[in-house]
């Protein structure tokens, strides 16, 4: 009977050790930055590309409010309500006083300074397939920015998803190794895919996601319901979006669709950030999405 | 309570509703064509010079003035007339347009107040070059897609 007992604590221990060792937070080597220093000018439009602004500048900013990254925008999920922080340069309220090194962390990995694992409403999956020295291009940008003292809220996430390292185990399941679109690209569309999966998570919203939350990478881009509501978010592979690629890349400036209705709901939103990069990069990201593969 | 009656009053209160649904339906069918069409003739002049700016059509400095002062002329009518209260989406069929728009009147008159100011830029733009055009599309397109993101059903 003791000995049944004791072995039952051993595998409980053992369980337990397994799940810590399991759900670690992967931190990244201070020997990734050797030789890279950030370009603030180079990183504005990594932080356009990136659409950082649409979660964490205030609800409804416009202009230049929109650089004020104060956070406090609220994301209602099936797992709880994400509160965007503060990740303007304050450095008490914002991210002013971490590293860099924290900062490539946070956006490639996921891991806040103190060491846990963020929620992936904060869309590391993609950024973790983004250039360190774009990491550092963007942080640098940040840094311009002006401070916000605002304080970050905590999200409003009941158990069991309040347990941070139930996080490393999704991370497990969905933290890609690489792009979702494999297939040999000429150039341009590569500099798309680029953009659009490393930075501008397109994803996020056009594909479909699992139970957990994770993105079905076999339906990428097919479209998926809304997250904010009623409605489909479309699907933009090519044979779910007949448009020239000309269209596509003038869609993403001006934001008027081939009939030239204009674009609503988030994706306007999203317009705001793109309509802030060279035209080549638009022009990147629509032979990005002729080249995807189809959905149907 | 005989059968027929157990039948009848539930069938009457139904077509009642039905009869009211219809009714709305029919109500504001004015009204929700009308705002309809001034967003058709919106988006047919929004071509001319949007075909023009990305290099489908070539470009006109009479014709972009003439479809830049129409966006703006456009930007003058008096629309209370047909934003209808009970006219929304949820109320009646055939409109995209939400309740967001009678809960938030002040909201939806700034931004259809960022709309003239963007086809009074187009307007000193259009005519004066292919560039000075394209620039000017960006901020229109931003106000109408302000004014669609809050106040529009998207589309599926």
């Amino acid at each position: 009977m003791g000995r049944l007992i004791l072995s039952c604590a051993l595998a409980g221990c053992l369980a337990i050790g397994m799940f810590w060792l399991l759900t670690a937070p992967e931190r990244s080597d201070a020997a990734l930055l050797s030789g890279l220093e950030g370009d603030a000018r180079r990183g504005e439009a990594v932080f356009w590309a990136g659409g950082c602004a649409s979660c964490h500048a205030a609800q409804e900013a416009t202009g230049d409010d929109r650089l004020v990254l104060s956070g406090g925008r609220a994301f209602a999920s099936d797992f709880g309500t994400f509160i965007a922080p503060n990740i303007s340069p304050h450095p008490e309220a914002g991210i002013g006083g971490w590293s860099d090194l924290a900062f490539v962390d946070a956006m490639r990995n996921g891991v806040s300074p103190d060491g846990r694992h963020y929620y992936p409403a904060f869309p590391y999956t993609a950024y973790r397939l983004a250039t360190v020295q774009d990491m550092l291009d963007l942080r640098a940008f940040i840094d311009t920015l002006p401070p916000s003292a605002q304080p970050s809220l905590p999200h409003e996430v009941g158990f069991p998803f309040s347990i941070r390292r139930l996080v490393g185990v999704w991370k497990r399941l969905h933290m890609p190794d690489g792009y979702a679109v494999s297939g040999p690209l000429d150039p341009v569309a590569e500099r798309g895919r680029y953009l659009s999966e490393a930075l501008a998570h397109c994803a996020e919203c056009h594909t479909p996601r699992n139970r957990l939350g994770g993105l079905d990478r076999d339906l990428w881009m097919a479209g998926a319901p809304n997250p904010n509501g009623e409605g489909r978010i479309p699907g933009i592979t090519p044979d779910r979006l007949s448009w020239s690629e000309a269209d596509i890349a003038a869609y993403l400036r001006d934001g008027f669709t081939p009939d030239f209705d204009s674009a609503g709901g988030h994706m306007a939103d999203v317009i705001r950030n793109l309509a802030m990069l060279e035209d080549a990069d638009r022009a990147a990201i629509a032979a990005y999405l002729k080249a995807l593969p189809e959905s149907e | 309570m005989s059968l027929a009656r157990r039948v009848t009053l539930p069938a009457a209160i139904l077509s009642l509703a039905i009869g009211a649904a219809a009714y709305a339906q029919q109500e504001f069918s004015g009204a929700i064509n009308a705002r309809q069409g001034h967003m058709q003739i919106m988006a047919f002049n929004v071509g001319i010079l949007g075909n023009m700016a990305r290099g489908n059509t070539e470009y006109d400095a009479e014709a972009a003035t003439t479809a830049a002062s129409n966006l703006a002329a456009l930007a003058m009518v008096d629309g209370r007339g047909y934003w209808v209260p009970g006219s929304d989406n949820g109320a009646v069929e055939n409109t995209r347009a939400l309740p967001a728009i009678w809960e938030d009147m002040a909201g939806f008159g700034a931004d259809w107040q960022a709309y003239g100011e963007a086809v009074t830029g187009l307007q000193a733009a259009a005519g004066n070059g292919l560039d000075a055009l394209r620039g000017a599309m960006g901020p229109l397109g931003n106000a109408c897609g302000a004014c669609h993101d809050d106040f529009r059903q998207p589309s599926d």
